[in-house]
């Protein structure tokens, strides 16, 4: 007769301890030298990929004959980057006051660009906006509150450069419009005949001064196209555009001379003759209005931090060879017999390696992210480069997100390794499903629809981390993937990650506790 | 070398891998290019895309399939330890590498002829459905056309070059792993660097980046828009194939197995 012992000393129980497996996972992580060595490549290629791309970009701007640097756009009360140029007929406003208007028309005309410079077309560009202005000031970037008529989204109520609320979806031609301030409230209005009213929005505002000025605005944003590029990327032409709008029944509540102001004119290489002028003409209560230039938010026309993690990319093969060598090496060698011998519950001896591939690639990732965004910048900066500028949640959103973001793949990587056992397809697999999505979307070799179908669904989503102007419904850019758009918010997106890695994780415990070493 | 390449080709036969993996490069190809030319579209009225280049664009993911081969037959011996019985049956060991890359080459040569011939049968069956117009110049990819048909061949020999590339990498690398992430990095990561504004440094990037100057060989218009003529940019990728067959072999020679 055999009797079975089934020795469950303390001692054996205390060296099952979680804590003591991390030890020894991360103990075997750092005395294989080639993993290391991978690791720190991995994270070495980030700055490298960001001094690449910071010491190879330079702005420079031409005024006639003579370089000179970049204009810098204002910034808005927010902080972000803004245009703010628009044609205003405005006075003073001290206190409560209302202006109220009719549009009776707007029109405008689109201008081709070079090489083919030779067609001025009528029409107006969707954004073409005509309206009533309340404004802090004349100078670029102030705060201010809108109510207009759009060419074709209807009637809007925007306040300082970001919000945008829209009214009734009624056309731009006699649409008669309020806008009243009371206290720190500015109520915007729309009628159609001028004696019922509707509000479109109204909108709070804190800062605002005891004067404001108030008065009629035309704005008009150019036109973009944007072509497909043979080398990847596009290229986008703008074709100019004026709008002129007719406003009739203007009656404000405040008396006084209305005055003339091209708000952000540039002016031309003299120095200065206004470069592309709006004008104005007035007869009785009839205003004629044109003007150009856009009141939004600039998301364009600058560096973004994204550009500069670049690397993250080429990082992630690194990290995903280390995470799956991590594993696939113990089923080369035998180890795995052992690791599972000395922790029999397997699905610890996972969890444990996850933690250790996942916390060290998180901390060194962090430190590679955060040390190429603080030597890039001044570069970019000394090489006459504008950059967006973001708030700082945001930037520690794009940082601390791309670190998370390799990290987790090291962990999804490391699951596909315990349910392939092999190098070769677990990289492969992760790499098919983060890497190639994310740069099949991003380098014009995909349309915008399907692009943006593969960063939902697949874990290339969790690039959306890495996302840095928020996209404004009230700005015409391209918003795709190509132009650093994702069509996920950024934790979403992140999570869609983290969700294929908990999955991979499940899966490789399953296997591992259902089938022999 | 009859005797290796027997031995080899006995090898390859004898396990799925190399098959299945062959059989992915011909469906990948052709899959992708037929949904890449079925969800083209026309922006802004004007197609300034080119047809070839969209036809064989899933030579762009097979790619990676003949890198995976290339690694199963030369790394994935070191993986089993086989081959330490490869070089002691067959001492000459750069004849061994000369016959595996001969066999993983021509097996390419074939799967990527069989691809490259299903993208432009599919290419010609959806691209008139989905309302591409040809204008100046533009014209569905063919054989008997001059630049398809160079597009086309060209395609099959950049897979065989593919090919050759990853069996001299996975030869000096050896480890799966890390000879599979170091293709991948090659022949992908590259790409990546055309964000860099510098239009100088962009173009010798592309010029000099092996799988950028590879494809060039796909483009059949609009080709004064390339820094590099197409059997010019083949020219760069073949280079870098023998560059690294020959410091595979070089290392397979003087590095104990």
């Amino acid at each position: 007769m055999t009797t079975t012992t089934r020795p469950r000393s303390q001692a054996r129980a205390a060296r099952d301890g979680f804590a003591q497996l991390l030890r020894a996972e991360w103990t075997k992580f750092r005395t294989v030298r080639g993993w290391t060595i991978g690791l720190v490549v991995a994270l070495l290629v980030i700055p490298a990929f960001g001094l690449l791309f910071a010491a190879n970009s330079f702005s420079s701007c031409m005024q006639g004959t003579k370089e000179v640097a970049c204009p810098v756009p204002p910034t808005g009360p927010g902080g972000e980057a803004v245009n703010d140029k628009f044609f205003f007929v405005h006075q003073p406003l001290t206190g409560d006051g209302t202006i109220t208007a009719r549009v009776a028309s707007l029109s405008g005309t689109i201008t081709y660009p070079p090489p083919n410079h030779d067609k001025i077309v009528p029409g107006n560009t969707p954004w073409a906006k005509a309206g009533l202005m309340i404004k802090e000031g004349l100078e670029q970037g102030s705060s201010y509150a809108a109510v207009m008529v759009t060419a074709k989204h209807g009637v809007r109520m925007q306040h300082d450069f970001t919000e945008d609320a829209a009214g009734s979806a009624s056309a731009p031609g006699g649409r008669w419009l309020k806008l009243s301030r009371s206290g720190d409230t500015i109520t915007g209005s729309e009628s159609a005949d001028g004696r019922t009213w509707s509000t479109v929005s109204t909108v709070r505002m804190d800062d605002l001064p005891d004067t404001v000025q108030i008065g009629l605005f035309v704005a008009s944003p150019d036109d973009m196209t944007l072509t497909g590029n043979s080398l990847g990327g596009s290229i986008s032409t703008s074709r100019l555009a004026n709008a002129t709008a007719t406003f009739d029944n203007v009656t404000p509540s405040a008396t006084g001379e209305w005055t003339r102001t091209d708000v952000g004119v540039t002016l031309g290489p003299d120095g200065h003759t206004p470069h592309r002028p709006g004008e104005a003409t007035q007869s009785g209560d009839t205003f004629t209005v044109t003007g150009n230039g856009d009141i939004a938010p600039v998301t364009a026309d600058g560096v973004r931090y994204s550009s500069i993690l670049t690397g993250t990319l080429a990082a992630m093969i690194a990290v995903t060879v280390v995470a799956v060598m991590y594993i696939t090496a113990e089923y080369r060698r035998g180890m795995i017999a052992i690791t599972m011998l000395a922790s029999p519950r397997r699905h610890r001896a996972i969890a444990a390696k996850a933690v250790v591939i996942g916390s060290v690639t998180l901390a060194g990732a962090l430190v590679a992210t955060v040390a190429t965004i603080a030597v890039s910048l001044p570069i970019l900066r000394d090489n006459g480069n504008f950059i967006l500028p973001i708030s700082f949640l945001t930037q520690a959103r794009i940082v601390g997100g791309t670190a998370a973001l390799l990290a987790v793949t090291a962990v999804f990587a490391l699951g596909l390794g315990v349910i392939f056992r092999r190098s070769a397809a677990a990289i492969v697999t992760t790499f098919a499903l983060i890497v190639l999505p994310y740069i099949l979307a991003t380098t014009s070799l995909l349309p915008t629809g399907p692009a943006q179908w593969l960063l939902r669904l697949t874990p290339a989503a969790a690039f959306a981390v890495q996302q840095s102007m928020p996209s404004y419904p009230h700005v015409l850019t391209s918003e795709s993937p190509l132009e650093g758009y994702f069509p996920l918010p950024a934790w979403a997106g992140f999570g869609v990650l983290c969700i294929y890695a908990a999955l991979a994780l499940g899966v490789a415990i399953h296997r591992l506790r259902s089938r022999d070493v | 070398m009859r005797r290796e390449l027997h031995a080899e080709w006995t090898k390859m036969r004898t396990v799925a891998g190399p098959a299945w993996l062959l059989l992915g490069v011909a469906l990948l190809t052709v899959a992708v290019g037929a949904a890449a030319s079925a969800v083209m579209t026309c922006p802004f009225g004007q197609c300034s895309y080119d047809p070839a280049r969209i036809s064989l664009s899933g030579v762009q993911l097979s790619q990676a399939l003949v890198a995976l081969l290339a690694i199963a037959v030369v790394s994935g011996e070191y993986s089993t330890g086989l081959i330490q019985t490869t070089l002691t049956a067959m001492p000459t060991r750069g004849r061994v590498l000369a016959a595996k890359a001969i066999l993983v080459t021509g097996t390419t040569l074939a799967a990527g002829t069989a691809g490259v011939l299903g993208s432009i049968l599919a290419a010609r069956l959806i691209l008139p459905d989905t309302g591409y117009t040809f204008v100046h110049g533009y014209a569905l990819p063919s054989l008997t056309h001059g630049p398809s048909l160079r597009a086309a061949v060209g395609s099959v020999l950049y897979l065989g070059l593919i090919a050759l590339l990853s069996v001299g990498i996975a030869a000096a690398v050896r480890d799966t792993a890390a000879a599979t992430g170091s293709v991948l990095a090659v022949l992908y990561v590259p790409s990546l660097l055309v964000l860099i504004s510098n239009p100088d440094m962009k173009e010798w990037i592309f010029r000099l980046a092996p799988t950028n100057a590879g494809l060039t060989i796909q483009a059949t218009t609009d080709l004064a828009a390339f820094p590099i003529s197409p059997w010019g940019g083949l020219g760069v990728f073949a280079a870098w194939a023998t560059a690294a067959i020959a410091l595979g072999r070089w290392l397979l020679r003087h590095r104990d197995a």
